[in-house]
């Protein structure tokens, strides 16, 4: 570890901080000053006018928008959550080490295949003539109608969020001592209170972390709403959406982008928060 | 079973077989979707469902004969690889910083070079909109490329440093004799030259797959995500599954040679200088 400054160093550290600072930290710092400005005759104008903030804010539509996406994003953290646990577990704890490996590369797969190929074949899988219906309909059941539900949301949003959450989860039982484990059952510590006592409490960081990621992303997602949940009811990505794909009103888009920033910072800091608690000794 | 893992652990067969049974159905449910589209790309029928219609090619016409997709394609692969290219040198840059130096506000560094992918992409691409036509740069592949850096960076600096810190420490301080910048070429390029070329191939898949900022600032120069965004929006049609299954391959050949580098050569270091 060297201290000075010198020209070899900053070649190698300056490029990337001059690119953040430029398109990532100004874009976001810009966002905070649009969200001043006004919009006259479709156009925008510089200014310090909290108009939109006001206007924003004392709209019902954008109130209840809000409370769908955030009561989605915490049912899709926990239900994802919950679903991916003995999964991770499993894999953590009842396979070899080859066999671990495997399922985690095959795990990794979805990261590399197009989320929006995929929410495509879900409509195919639950569509009212689908694959589903279809199979249902052989033992004399349905058809059911399940595109544009809730419950169709919740499925993308697992598609989102699943694979990730398993390798998060998985990550972090791993590295538990298998001697506490050892311990417990020697204590005549049953399976699931094992789990419960000793599992879940050694790998609190990574499983808040992990459903902290899944409301993250859930959060922020706008495909899985319209094209699973039909765009009813209305989440804050598809007031984004909408906001600005129809004519100019980016200053009010970047107050519910700011306003949907300070909720995911609230929440990843009681996440970190809870996720270390007592941890300090 | 040979489970090596598993015998400290209280065991009962049923519980073991029924959380075996649950993997199962949780990669079933992962990869459901990703094979419909595969199977469903080669069937005939215009409203995808079972039964299967017949073997057919004519999705994969449908899409090699729209201009539209072509052009999509072409934006792709310039942007991808521009945009990997880019990121790889940053993010190696940035990986070497954290290894190498320790400085005030090293934290925040680190933070700015790792926290990107945890803003909503939809965040993201409207600042990004917002910001770049306010300098003029945006609607063409130029302003796709900077916001995939952004994205992509972090990716490959992860990947980097992780290989840096499989390095003997000894290694860099005994090259110290020599000057620099003889040192960055002759030991530590070589060492981590695998984990660069995973880290080209991984940000140029995650690039290729990226369709919400892009279609924020894309204008009129769409990607092939993007037109696969436009697809859904429209009538829906098994173009979707022939390009998803076009993507897929690509993307997954590029992981594959990304996992073959990481992975295959763990020598290390020959460094070329006498030491």
């Amino acid at each position: 570890m060297r201290r000075h400054v010198s020209l070899y160093g900053l070649t190698f550290s300056l490029p990337l901080l001059i690119w953040q600072l430029l398109f990532f930290v100004f874009p976001l710092a810009f966002l905070v000053a649009l969200s001043f400005w006004t919009v006259k005759n479709f156009a925008m104008r510089p200014d310090f006018d909290t108009i939109n903030w006001v206007t924003m804010f004392s709209r019902k539509v954008f109130w209840q928008a809000y409370g769908t996406t955030f009561a989605l994003a915490a049912a899709a953290a926990t239900l994802t959550s919950v679903l991916a646990f003995p999964c991770s577990y499993a894999i953590a704890f009842k396979l070899s080490d080859t066999a671990r490996r495997w399922l985690v590369f095959l795990m990794v797969i979805p990261f590399f295949t197009s989320y929006l190929v995929r929410v495509y074949s879900w409509q195919i899988f639950l569509s009212d003539a689908g694959i589903i219906n279809v199979m249902l309909g052989q033992i004399g059941l349905g058809p059911y109608s399940m595109l544009n539900s809730i419950g169709a949301t919740m499925i993308g949003y697992l598609t989102l969020s699943f694979p990730l959450v398993v390798l998060l989860q998985l990550f972090s039982l791993v590295f538990i001592d298998r001697t506490l484990i050892e311990a417990a059952h020697n204590m005549r510590c049953g399976r699931l209170r094992t789990v419960f006592a000793v599992v879940i409490p050694s790998g609190r960081v990574g499983l808040v972390i992990a459903a902290l990621f899944c409301f993250i992303l859930s959060f922020g997602d706008f495909v899985s709403p319209i094209y699973l949940g039909g765009g009813d009811p209305t989440t804050l990505s598809i007031l984004i959406t909408d906001t600005t794909k129809s004519g100019q009103q980016w200053p009010r888009a970047a107050v519910i982008a700011l306003t949907m920033i300070a909720t995911l910072m609230v929440v990843a800091f009681a996440a970190v928060k809870f996720a270390y608690k007592g941890r300090t000794k | 079973m040979s489970d090596t893992g598993a015998q400290d652990i209280n065991r009962s067969k049923p519980v073991d077989w029924a959380l075996k049974a649950y993997i199962f159905a949780a990669y079933a449910f992962v990869f459901a979707p990703i094979a419909a589209s595969f199977v469903f790309s080669f069937n005939s029928d215009r409203f995808p469902s079972i039964p299967l219609g017949h073997f057919s090619l004519e999705w994969y016409q449908a899409v090699a004969s729209d201009p539209l997709v072509w052009e999509g394609l072409r934006n792709t692969l310039f942007v991808g690889v521009i945009a990997g290219v880019v990121s790889t040198l940053l993010g190696f840059g940035a990986a070497y910083t954290d290894y190498r130096y320790k400085f005030f506000g090293k934290q925040i560094y680190l933070a700015l070079a790792l926290l990107p992918p945890t803003i909503p992409v939809i965040i993201l691409g409207l600042a990004m909109l917002a910001y770049l036509s306010r300098i003029n740069l945006s609607g063409n592949a130029l302003s796709v490329i900077i916001s995939h850096v952004v994205v992509c960076a972090p990716f490959a600096m992860a990947i980097i440093r992780l290989r840096l810190s499989q390095m003997d420490p000894a290694l860099e301080p005994a090259a110290w004799n020599l000057a620099e910048w003889k040192t960055m070429r002759h030991v530590i390029v070589p060492f981590t030259k695998p984990a660069i070329f995973g880290a080209l191939f991984i940000t140029m898949a995650v690039s290729f797959d990226e369709f919400a900022v892009a279609w924020f600032v894309s204008g009129l120069n769409e990607t092939l995500p993007v037109k696969v965004l436009g697809f859904l929006q429209g009538q829906v049609s098994p173009r979707i599954n022939a390009i998803g299954t076009f993507v897929f391959v690509t993307s997954m050949t590029l992981v594959i040679l990304a996992q073959v580098l990481l992975s295959g050569r763990d020598a290390t270091a020959r460094p070329d200088a006498d030491e």
